[in-house]
């Protein structure tokens, strides 16, 4: 089995107007950097992207922002993004903001087959507005359904021809639910090696949900907020 | 009356040996600076790590390791890592003790808005709505009036809701206040803060009874 491909231009294939993209990532940490340039370049439009974030104005989904390829976007936190907030404001850009672990587990429910749950998170909120109430304990949940994807597209650190992925520190989080929730998961790997180098025990993302893997190049791995403390 | 830090310090002392704790950004952040002595806590960043420790030094600033507000920080050692579905899995199963986040409202039921402001700003919601959905234990930082003086600590919020009827005591820059079936009851005072001064500042219903105490902050 080998799902290796040359590059992101390669990876992407397939990617054309008014698709629905998952994109990994928290902030800018654990994005798939090298297939965002290359939609830039690209040049495909109307994209749904689902995202935690929607990066800044001058990286991660940024980028596509700037240029209009996205037509709506499906996210938890938005607010580091003053182009994203004008072209929401003006009406351009449709937004759909979720509870962050109600995405999460939307993308989860997705890829493990359950077409919908109920959660408490957003429980007489106007994310609850049109969504089946129903009391457990209780308590007043509300109805989400999964999120698929025809695409997801997700960043790892090393991963082997056969699409196993492992992650690395807090780079990990939406990306193995995305990774679930494509139809066509693509992975963009720090490191390709080959297989038996990843101890099966220590797999985060099994081969299984990603159809196409490629090593990336010349990753920025910018930081949003740099913060130390002094040595004393 | 207190500062961020005051109101941090003073939050700090709530915390419990063995718990597992989720801050919010700003304020509660800072509370990790002032664990009280000879206790031990867990702290939990809802993109996925529990075990979280202090900002890095100079020079050893990890771009893959941050907490939920995107800055750079470290693992402890017994730290562990995890996808977003497993964070809010901690979350919403109520494996977390204390959640302490901030507001820009809150009312006399317990009804807290900290995301929206229609028509001016949209940042989102984040993880604020999982964690105030399911926490049992939510402590709200903020400052008792916004900067034109103006109460917000409410019969009603006026702001789009994050969660109905979930917080349970405010630490602000002039109280510490529980919210009780009957509204926010005065337990402390800050120092040098006056009754009447609360009482100016808050305008949902205020109970107070007998002796108010002021805080006790080093």
């Amino acid at each position: 089995m080998n799902k290796i491909v040359a590059n992101a231009e390669a990876a992407i294939t397939g990617i054309t107007d008014h698709m629905t993209l998952m994109l990994g990532g928290f902030g800018l940490c654990g994005i798939p950097e090298n297939c965002i340039s290359a939609l830039v370049q690209q040049g495909v439009t109307g994209l749904t992207c689902i995202s935690n974030n929607a990066g800044v104005d001058d990286f991660g989904l940024g980028l596509l922002l700037q240029k209009r390829q996205i037509k709506k976007m499906i996210s938890s936190y938005v607010g580091e993004n003053d182009e994203f907030e004008r072209q929401m404001l003006s009406g351009e850009l449709e937004v759909d903001l979720i509870p962050q672990g109600s995405l999460a587990a939307r993308c989860q429910a997705g890829g493990a087959g359950i077409p919908a749950f109920y959660t408490p998170a957003g429980f007489g909120t106007e994310v609850a507005e049109g969504k089946e109430v129903r009391y457990f304990n209780g308590k007043a949940h509300i109805l989400e359904h999964a999120l698929t994807a025809d695409f997801a597209i997700v960043k790892a650190w090393k991963g082997d021809r056969f699409g196993n992925l492992v992650f690395k520190g807090t780079a990990r989080n939406f990306n193995p639910l995305m990774a679930m929730a494509g139809k066509i998961t693509i992975a963009e790997v720090e490191e390709l090696v080959e297989p038996g180098e990843l101890d099966p025990n220590h797999i985060h993302t099994p081969g299984i949900f990603v159809q196409r893997i490629f090593q990336g190049t010349d990753y920025e791995k910018r930081i949003e907020q740099r913060t130390v403390r002094p040595r004393s | 009356m207190l500062d961020k830090t005051g109101i941090a310090k003073r939050i700090a002392q709530e915390l419990q040996d063995g718990w597992y704790v989720n801050l919010g950004i700003g304020i509660p952040t800072l509370i990790a600076n002032y664990i009280p002595k000879g206790i031990s806590v867990e702290f939990q960043s809802e993109n996925g790590i529990l075990g979280m420790g202090p900002f890095p030094f100079e020079g050893e600033e990890d771009a893959d390791l941050i907490n939920a507000g995107k800055q750079t920080v470290t693992a402890m050692p017994g730290a562990s890592i995890f996808d977003s579905a497993t964070s809010f899995a901690m979350i919403r199963g109520q494996h977390i003790q204390l959640t302490v986040l901030g507001a820009m409202e809150v009312s006399d039921r317990g009804d807290i808005a900290n995301w929206k402001i229609p028509g001016k700003m949209v940042k989102g919601m984040g993880g604020a709505m999982d964690l105030v959905a399911s926490a049992d234990n939510i402590i709200v930082a903020m400052m008792h009036t916004n900067k034109k003086g103006i109460s917000k600590l409410l019969k009603h919020c006026t702001l789009p809701l994050t969660g109905v009827a979930c917080v349970k005591k405010v630490v602000t820059n002039l109280a510490v206040l529980d919210i009780t079936p009957n509204g926010f009851k005065l337990l402390e005072r800050a120092p040098g803060v006056s009754i009447e001064t609360i009482k100016a500042a808050t305008e949902g219903r205020l109970i107070i009874e007998g002796d108010i105490p002021e805080m006790q902050i080093d």
